[in-house]
């Protein structure tokens, strides 16, 4: 499986998401700098976490506009998944590729943290590994990660199965305290009508081995390398 | 008439019914300096930008069209545009 890595100024999960996708899918990913105007032919391709520009005017804002970005969104739209992880999914929802924005945390604070998550649905290529239903502890880094949309597209990822992953406690009840940030419904991270297009705040690709405490991550990556290999 | 370059301010506010976290904080912090009387604080962004414009019209359209691609996320935010 071939996957890209884009890479934005201030990018700063680029390397740990290289890391996973090393180990997962046997290849080592290409990086491509944001300043490109095409992004090699891939399998996948991962907008990863940080604090690009700088989170300037909002975050996922700037990048949204970077030069690589006008080639992710038409392979995106011709089918090639995208898998945006924190302020990667700031940047889908900033160039309209997911719905939605994501706004500061409910408590304004910087939240670091694991967190527990429900793994809404199994027949997607982000996550066949995992059972319908299964809680897992992934880790969040976010200042902006509550997750805003209007009342009608809210109603419309719900009616499309389109919640890829909600806040949840230890029983798997998606409730106020186990919401870390305010995200409307609880919502952690959503698929694009495709189901080929994933924005998740949490990080998956922190927790792929037990040296790093725990290996609830890998799921997500080995799904992708059993649907794209 | 001699051609005047142009000043936009751009104000960008979040949307009736977009919780605000910041704006809440603020309206809390100033309860707890004693200023009484405060029933909402909404926080936003002034953008200014000097224009080379001469024509308001075109710079209107110019301007909006900015506010639409990059100053202001339509999805919660509001856009206010002034030309002086």
């Amino acid at each position: 499986m071939r996957s890209s890595v884009i890479v934005f100024p201030a990018s700063n999960c680029d390397r740990d998401a290289s890391v996973a996708l090393e180990d997962i899918t046997g290849t080592k990913p290409t990086m491509v700098w944001h300043a490109e105007s095409t992004v090699p032919d891939c399998d996948l391709i991962l907008l990863p976490g940080g604090f690009s520009f700088g989170d300037y005017l909002r975050s996922g804002a700037m990048a949204a506009q970077s030069p690589i970005m006008k080639d992710v969104i038409a392979k995106a739209k011709s089918g090639v998944p995208v898998l945006g992880i924190c302020n990667g999914f700031q940047v889908l929802v900033e160039s309209e590729l997911l719905p939605g924005a994501l706004m500061r945390n409910r408590d304004i604070k910087f939240l670091c943290k694991d967190v527990q998550l429900k793994v809404e649905r199994n027949d997607t290529i982000f996550t066949s590994k995992y059972d319908a239903g299964e809680i897992i502890t992934i880790p969040i880094a976010h200042h902006d990660g509550n997750y805003f949309a209007s009342e009608d597209k809210l109603k419309q990822l719900e009616d499309e199965g389109r919640v890829a992953f909600r806040y949840v406690n230890e029983i798997g009840e998606a409730t106020p305290e186990a919401n870390p940030n305010g995200s409307q419904n609880n919502i952690a991270g959503i698929y694009s009508k495709s189901m080929k297009v994933l924005g998740l705040m949490p990080h998956p690709e922190r927790l792929i081995s037990n040296e790093l405490g725990g290996t609830d991550g890998r799921g997500l990556f080995e799904s992708l390398v059993e649907a794209l290999h | 008439m001699k051609d005047t370059k142009m000043k936009a301010r751009i104000t960008v506010t979040l949307k009736n019914g977009v919780l605000d976290p910041q704006g809440k904080a603020i309206e809390h912090a100033l309860d707890g300096l004693g200023f009484q009387g405060v029933d909402e604080a909404r926080q936003g962004k002034l953008i200014e930008l000097d224009l080379q414009d001469t024509d308001k019209d075109a710079a209107m359209t110019r301007v909006t069209e900015m506010c639409e691609k990059l100053l202001a996320n339509t999805v919660i935010e509001n856009y206010a545009i002034e030309l002086e």
